[in-house]
């Protein structure tokens, strides 16, 4: 019981850091390759003002806040760069807070933050409180899709310049796709750091970025359900299956080259194109 | 005298970069995709250069084995994981890439062993004294071999039919297939040359190590997409001052700067503040 209660909160923590991405990359078309870097944000805050003695909820509070704040000027350099460039960018983000994080001895440098207190909840509380928040997050999410908002990122994905051509403020909607992703991934690393009570530069690097990138791309670039499911399936089986952790990110990587080689729109594409054919009856 | 000897040690390395970042940069300027499995490819070549020269005594055999077979490996890698997705919006080649790397990580973990490989009896280890400067064999044999390498892409590039076939195709790949290049052929050479230059490479920085080990291309790959954004991406010339630049910032940035950033977040500072300020790169055309 216990064990299934751990797991829950980790795939919880899971499904809202890809459902945060995909709000950037997924939505609006933002690549993104330093996500982790406001996940660790958002779990360095919470974490150093729980220690400080600050209740739990502002920590939480005060690290999602802190994160997207750290997103809205990465998002200005999307304003700047685009494609291959803002990739770059973003990589070198990540790259940019680990190496920063390392360097600073009042975040514990190359050792992490040890004995982050406990959030004072039993874990069967702090797991409903993780899958509550997933949920929500997943709720605004397809909100977002029907509203006016998730049509204008809809269409800056498409075509940028189009988009801009018939009127949508394209700089404002970026920056809005930035603050609400990043400020969702700092959500999840408070969360994240106090559950495992442990964080260090570690366990935001740059293949942590890679592992939540490629929970939205197997699920389907943009697809909430498609990405849940990738989110919740790889996050949780290198637990359950012990073999399949020691080839963790043989897996990753094999299936991330393999569904962008045979199947670019992930398995939410794979889904369509199998009920688009069922429809058809059966022909080829 | 310490700025001239960080000088020469940020050539060096600088040296390594411009090795593996031409590769890519190659790539880039003919496909438009961003090879990050290219240090998947150095690594390989590290571990050729250390396997070969192990059983056979020979480093220049073992050089020359390793940009060989890497190369034609390139070209397979070209064949069967890119060619077919081309037609695809440009991040999907970006992520197979990346898939593919941390996959090709992963197999040589389990092929060769966790904890990397050394030179039974590590060749040119003898350090040499020119003037008030110590600089290692291998170091000298880097800066060396780096200079006949490019120099000798530049004469193949400038001076052949191969070579000019080459760069009308990245010019214009359209005019140059009405022309009767075969644009396909010009592709394979693309991949074999750039993956030849990063297994060099790999051998190279596995002498100055004396370590070969999964994770090595990891570093490397990543700041080597920095420096092809400096140099402007898909510019040869750009990307070569671009690396050089790196290598010299780093060994003084990781005096003056050390406590305030690690020495690999020094490239992305660096490549972030020129993006801002010119989105194009330092050498790129806007």
């Amino acid at each position: 019981m216990e064990y299934t209660v751990t797991l829950l909160i980790l795939m919880g923590i899971s499904i809202i850091l890809a459902l945060s991405l995909n709000l950037i990359t997924g939505y609006c078309g933002q690549i993104s390759l330093g996500h982790a870097a406001f996940y660790g944000a958002g779990a360095y805050c919470a974490a150093m003002m729980t220690k400080a003695g600050i209740p739990f909820g502002v920590a939480l509070l005060a690290g999602t806040a802190l994160a997207g704040a750290l997103g809205v000027i990465v998002g200005l350099a999307s304003l700047r760069v685009r494609h291959d460039f803002l990739a770059i960018t973003t990589m070198g983000v990540g790259f940019l807070f680990l190496g920063v994080v390392r360097k600073q001895d009042w975040l514990g440098g190359e050792m992490g933050i040890f004995a982050i207190p406990d959030p004072g909840l039993s874990k069967t509380a702090y797991m409903v409180l993780v899958l509550v928040l997933a949920a929500l997050v997943a709720a605004f999410s397809l909100y977002l899709k029907r509203t006016w908002m998730g049509f204008a990122f809809d269409a800056i994905a498409d075509d940028e310049d189009t988009a801009r051509m018939v009127g949508i403020d394209v700089p404002r909607y970026k920056l809005t796709a930035f603050a609400m992703g990043t400020a969702l991934a700092g959500l999840a690393g408070g969360l994240y750091a106090h559950d495992i009570k442990y964080i260090g530069p570690d366990s935001f690097s740059f293949i942590e970025s890679i592992t939540i990138l490629s929970m939205v791309v197997i699920g389907g670039i943009g697809s909430v359900p498609g990405v849940i499911f990738a989110a919740a399936a790889l996050s949780v089986l290198p637990q359950w299956l012990q073999f399949i952790a020691e080839y963790k990110l043989l897996l990753y990587g094999g299936l991330l080259f393999a569904v962008m080689r045979f199947s670019p729109g992930g398995l939410a594409g794979m889904a369509r194109g199998m009920a688009a054919r069922a429809r058809a009856g059966g022909a080829p | 005298m310490l700025a001239f000897e960080l000088t020469v040690q940020g050539l060096v390395q600088g040296s390594i970069y411009a090795l593996i970042a031409v590769g890519l940069t190659l790539v880039y300027g003919l496909l438009r995709i961003l090879h990050v499995a290219h240090a998947g490819l150095f690594t390989l070549g590290g571990y050729f250069g250390v396997l070969i020269t192990n059983a056979t005594g020979s480093l220049p055999l073992a050089i020359l084995v390793a940009m060989v077979v890497v190369g034609v490996l390139g070209i397979l890698v070209y064949r069967l994981c890119y060619q077919p997705i081309l037609d695809q919006p440009p991040y999907v080649a970006l992520i197979a890439s990346i898939g593919l790397f941390i996959a090709m990580e992963e197999i040589y973990r389990l092929v060769f062993g966790p904890f990397g490989i050394s030179y039974t009896d590590a060749p040119l280890t003898d350090t040499v004294t020119l003037a008030t400067l110590n600089l290692k064999q291998g170091e000298i044999l880097t800066m060396v071999g780096t200079v006949v390498l490019i120099g000798g892409l530049a004469v193949f590039a400038g001076r052949t039919r191969m070579g000019a076939a080459w760069r009308a195709t990245v010019t214009d790949p359209a005019m140059a297939e009405s022309f009767g290049i075969d644009v396909i052929k010009v592709r394979y050479l693309n991949f074999f040359i750039g993956s030849a230059l990063a297994a060099a490479a790999g051998v190279l920085v596995a002498l100055l190590n004396n370590l070969v080990e999964p994770t090595m291309g990891s570093v490397p790959s990543y700041k080597a997409l920095a420096i092809i954004v400096l140099g402007g991406l898909g510019d040869v010339r750009g990307t070569l001052i671009a690396a050089l630049a790196l290598g010299v910032i780093e060994s003084f940035g990781t005096i003056y700067l050390g406590t305030i950033l690690d020495r690999d977040a020094i490239a992305f500072a660096f490549l972030i503040i020129v993006l801002m300020i010119r989105p194009q790169g330092l050498f790129g055309r806007a």
